[in-house]
């Protein structure tokens, strides 16, 4: 039977190729970083285009590829192990990778939107108005956090109001031209483009609460436990452009000129979304913030909205599941299952000035 | 394997059966294959989910209650059934146009052009607009599997109707037939097989217009299902769904070929 066994063979080398290909990654000098677009993550393109983040990836002797994705995109691809770091929120952080059992390490807690996500309403007064109306926002991403703690804090169920999933594309024009819509939530810069329009007011944003919603520079922990470069690389050119940007005059007007392009933005549109960021701008602040006991209380309003929302895995028997580490060793959750680490270890490092300087 | 590229072939029955379900079984292969090799680094795993997860979130879809009391499996089906049937309803309108167009220059010269033009236009590509215009509710997502759908059909009946001979027509007139009997009782009956078939081949555009459409804003639907619980990685439904949306199209094809055959059973002899 010689047709059988070449069949046989095939069959075998298809499945050897299949197998080996996740283990091709290992032992390596070359390293992907994700990075998408929003206000508080445009220094990573900045760092990317003048040629920062290769400068800093050389003195580590190492090479970081970096790919500019759509923003859930750029998640999947980091859960499927595709690229090794990428840009996210700390609810994404925990909801796709860490409860997807990939043991992620926060390595940049670069800011917190203190205002660039917002319900803005038609003809609304307040959050209690909402009852019974239909509110569009993307379904399940931070703005249906932020609503979901608007509702919280006024007393309103979430079941008293009908959702509707709008793609973040769509979300701005469409709100503007249907007179009949009467709540949004979204971010900027949508959130500006909506709010000029006449009628429209702003109830509710992220500035109510702040420190709920951060932005981090995430990455694999196991890649990391392997190579410590390429944290160490990143760490070092993130805090290099928030040098710069943070600089008076016009040399930071430079930097952030070249951000807003970036963003299809203009200069001062740029400055007004950063307003609403509260940066991180040194490694001190971002350690202080990630160090204390309010991101801890903060994490705990994420989880329990993860979990109420079905986010931790849809048969999750309680919020606790997936364990979150701090730097002081505490411990959020199961601590057998520690998926989500904040980690100042290479903040630290850029603070006391050990990362390499040539 | 020497008769594999013999005209004259002649596979045996098993032979014809491994044959088919050989390629079928290799893909099932290599996804187990590929599913175990992630669940033995991360038992977490939920890009490529087991057998068990992937039976776990039918289960879960299907015969369990959600968060908000919904059996959403059955529930964005018939919402998505609903968009899909309204929308195929009015692209069948796009047959008797067709038809007119074939027969009748004036018809002809009013619609035949900006049906070619529109024809051309990538659906997609103008959806923000559709929402303008349509709103966000349903208008909108059956719309735009009508633009995506519909001037492809008219244009097919155009060119089916323009295939008919000339005499039988001459002959209808000389019997006495009216325009309008020509057009629609000598005509239309002679292409409407063609014309199912037409529309069959055009089913996989129609459930991409509307997974596009559904995604974008919805409150249920099987599009829009899939993007949400893409928001936390869940797999296991998404697989799920989509081998549920393959096999739906599969069985509407395969009912309307079946309608061919029967009612049509005089076509291409």
């Amino acid at each position: 039977m010689p047709r059988f066994r070449s069949l046989v063979a095939a069959l075998m080398v298809a499945g050897l190729v299949v197998t080996a290909l996740p283990h091709l990654a290992l032992a390596r000098d070359k390293f992907t970083l994700a990075i998408s677009i929003y206000a508080g993550w445009m220094p990573w393109y900045y760092a990317k285009d003048q040629g920062i983040l290769k400068k800093w990836a050389e003195r580590y002797k190492i090479a970081i590829d970096v790919v500019e994705m759509d923003y859930i995109p750029s998640i999947e691809a980091y859960v499927a192990g595709k690229v090794d770091a990428a840009v996210m929120t700390n609810m994404e952080a925990l909801d796709m990778p860490a409860r997807s059992g990939i043991d992620t390490s926060v390595l940049i807690v670069g800011d917190y939107s203190n205002g660039n996500d917002a319900l803005l309403v038609r003809g609304i007064a307040d959050v209690k108005g909402l009852k019974g109306t239909a509110v569009s926002l993307v379904e399940l991403s931070v703005s249906h956090y932020l609503l979901a703690r608007a509702l919280e804090m006024h007393g309103v169920k979430e079941s008293e109001l009908k959702v509707v999933n709008t793609s973040d594309s769509d979300i701005g024009p469409a709100f503007i031209a249907n007179k009949s819509q009467k709540a949004v939530v979204t971010w900027n810069p949508m959130v500006m483009t909506i709010e000029q329009t006449p009628g429209v007011s702003k109830i509710f944003d992220s500035s109510k609460i702040p420190g709920e919603i951060l932005d981090l520079l995430v990455a694999n922990t196991k890649v990391l436990n392997e190579d410590a470069r390429f944290a160490e690389a990143l760490v070092g050119a993130w805090y290099e452009v928030m040098g710069l940007m943070s600089q008076r005059g016009p040399d930071a007007d430079k930097v952030l000129t070249a951000m807003a392009q970036r963003s299809n933005a203009s200069l001062n549109e740029y400055k007004a979304q950063l307003r609403t960021t509260a940066m991180f701008w040194t490694p001190e602040a971002a350690i202080d913030y990630t160090r204390g006991t309010e991101i801890k209380e903060k994490m705990d309003f994420v989880r329990n909205f993860c979990f109420k929302h079905g986010l931790l895995g849809e048969n999750a028997s309680s919020v606790d599941v997936v364990g979150i580490s701090y730097p002081d060793g505490t411990i959020q959750g199961d601590s057998r299952n520690v998926k989500l680490r904040f980690d100042t270890r290479v903040m630290e490092k850029a603070r006391t000035g050990q990362l390499r300087q040539n | 394997m020497k008769h594999f590229f013999r005209t004259d072939a002649q596979p045996s029955v098993a032979t014809r059966c491994v044959l088919s379900t050989l390629l079928f079984a290799l893909l099932i292969a290599g996804y187990l294959i590929g599913s175990y090799s992630r669940h033995l680094e991360n038992p977490h795993d939920n890009v490529m989910p087991t057998l068990s997860q992937m039976l776990d979130g039918v289960k879960r879809s299907a015969f369990e209650r959600d968060r908000n009391g919904d059996l959403r499996l059955w529930l964005d089906t018939f919402a998505s059934a609903c968009r899909f049937g309204m929308a195929l309803g009015v692209i069948g309108l796009a047959i008797p146009l067709g038809v007119g167009m074939g027969l009748f220059p004036y018809v002809e010269a009013l619609f035949y052009r900006f049906l070619v033009f529109f024809d051309k236009i990538p659906a997609l590509s103008v959806l923000p607009i559709l929402f303008i215009i349509f709103g966000l509710d349903e208008l909108s997502k059956i719309a735009l599997i009508i633009i995506g759908v519909f001037p492809t059909v008219a244009l097919e009946a155009y060119l089916r109707a323009k295939t008919i001979p000339q005499e039988q027509i001459h002959k209808a007139h000389t019997l006495g037939a009216s325009e309008h009997e020509i057009a629609y009782r000598i005509v239309l009956p002679q292409i409407f097989p063609k014309m199912l078939d037409t529309i069959r081949l055009n089913l996989k555009a129609a459930m991409l217009l509307l997974i596009a459409g559904e995604s974008l804003a919805a409150t249920v639907g099987l599009g829009y299902r899939i993007f949400v619980v893409r928001r936390y990685v869940a797999m296991d439904i998404i697989i799920p769904y989509v081998l549920w949306m393959t096999i739906l199209l599969f069985l509407t094809d395969w009912c309307i070929q079946w309608v061919i055959r029967r009612r049509y059973a005089w076509l291409d002899k």
